[in-house]
């Protein structure tokens, strides 16, 4: 009984790690990943980096694009991570202020990751688009 | 996943890992079959339920131990990687026995379960060290660093799994949903590493460090 606790309790402290090493995989690949000018108009992101509080709107216009089967996983994985950095915010902006500063560096981070997204799904949208065209 | 990596060219570079998918998806085939020849409560069923996820399980470990050999390639340490990995798995085994031998029953199906959570544990362990030697080696080949991540994202939810089973027996909804979920998160994982990823992408390890320095 004891063992199983201990090792229930230790194993979700390994996932929560692994999965935020695994989403911040998933997003460094797309930080240097520059922006075309359609999504710079479309999102508002002017540099390199993208405020934290605009992820959610930013999932919002990609659900309006069609969809690529390869980036549903990721931006799934990325969505899930996201929430847990806005829990932890909550949770923590009182008792550790540089946590929450990391948390918001890391919304950042999601936030130009759903916009390289978009981005993609604009491109395709438009190929696409050109491809009925052509027919 | 197999098709992902054979369109890669990628299935003889991972051949371990292809080999289990190929097994598992195998496995999971033949078990439907006899599900649905003798029935879910069939002796039959029971007993390719419970061996099939056992060889599956040390089938998984052995992927694990495969991906160890890759990461320490260089450094020519492969027959320690295979000595430490077969002693860890006879000490699992003998240390799973050893507490299922104190309980009655249904000693078989208890010691499989038990087993899995053990392995599940050590290879939540060993994913983590070697988690930890990438970092420390400044490991860059991006498919290998997210195709490690996931599989520790596996072992963690099904060592976490395996262990609610064991706190909560009539649980039925830990059994019964999570494993499905589970199941599809590894290979999912696997194929968009294997599809989108090329064998070339690097990345600094030094960014995936959870905490802030």
């Amino acid at each position: 009984m004891i063992v199983a606790g201990l090792i229930l309790v230790l194993s979700l402290v390994a996932l929560l790690q692994f999965f935020a090493s695994y989403c911040r995989s998933l997003i460094v690949a797309s930080s240097r990943e520059p922006l075309s000018i359609q999504a710079r108009d479309v999102t508002g992101i002017v540099g390199m980096t993208a405020p934290g509080a605009e992820f959610p709107r930013f999932v919002q216009l990609l659900q309006l694009c069609p969809e690529r089967p390869e980036d549903r996983g990721p931006v799934r994985a990325v969505c899930i991570y996201y929430r847990l950095l806005s829990t932890l915010r909550r949770l923590f902006s009182q008792l550790a202020p540089h946590l929450v500063l990391w948390a918001d560096g890391e919304r950042g981070r999601c936030a130009y990751f759903a916009a390289v997204v978009l981005d993609r799904r604009i491109a395709y949208s438009r190929n696409m688009f050109a491809q009925q065209m052509s027919e | 996943m197999v098709v992902c990596a054979l369109v890669r060219g990628a299935f003889r570079r991972y051949l371990a890992l292809n080999l289990y998918m190929a097994i598992s998806c195998g496995t999971s085939l033949v078990g439907y079959k006899i599900l649905s020849i003798y029935g879910f409560d069939s002796k039959q069923y029971y007993f390719f339920y419970y061996q099939s996820h056992l060889l599956l399980t040390i089938a998984l470990y052995f992927v694990l131990i495969n991906l160890y050999l890759r990461v320490f390639d260089e450094m020519r340490a492969d027959h320690l990687v295979r000595a430490g990995a077969v002693l860890l798995l006879l000490g699992t085994s003998i240390f799973s026995y050893a507490v299922v031998r104190q309980s009655e029953g249904r000693i078989s199906s208890q010691f499989v379960v038990e087993l899995s959570q053990n392995l599940y544990f050590v290879g939540v362990v060993l994913t983590y060290v070697l988690w930890g030697a990438m970092m420390k080696l400044r490991e860059t080949r991006t498919r290998l660093i997210q195709l490690v991540l996931s599989l520790g994202i596996y072992f963690s939810m099904l060592a976490a799994e395996y262990a609610l089973r064991n706190l909560y027996p009539s649980l039925t909804a830990v059994k019964t949903y999570l494993p499905p979920v589970v199941g599809c998160l590894l290979p999912l994982a696997w194929c968009y590493a294997f599809l989108k990823l090329s064998e070339d992408a690097r990345l600094a390890t030094a960014r995936l460090g959870v905490l802030p320095r």
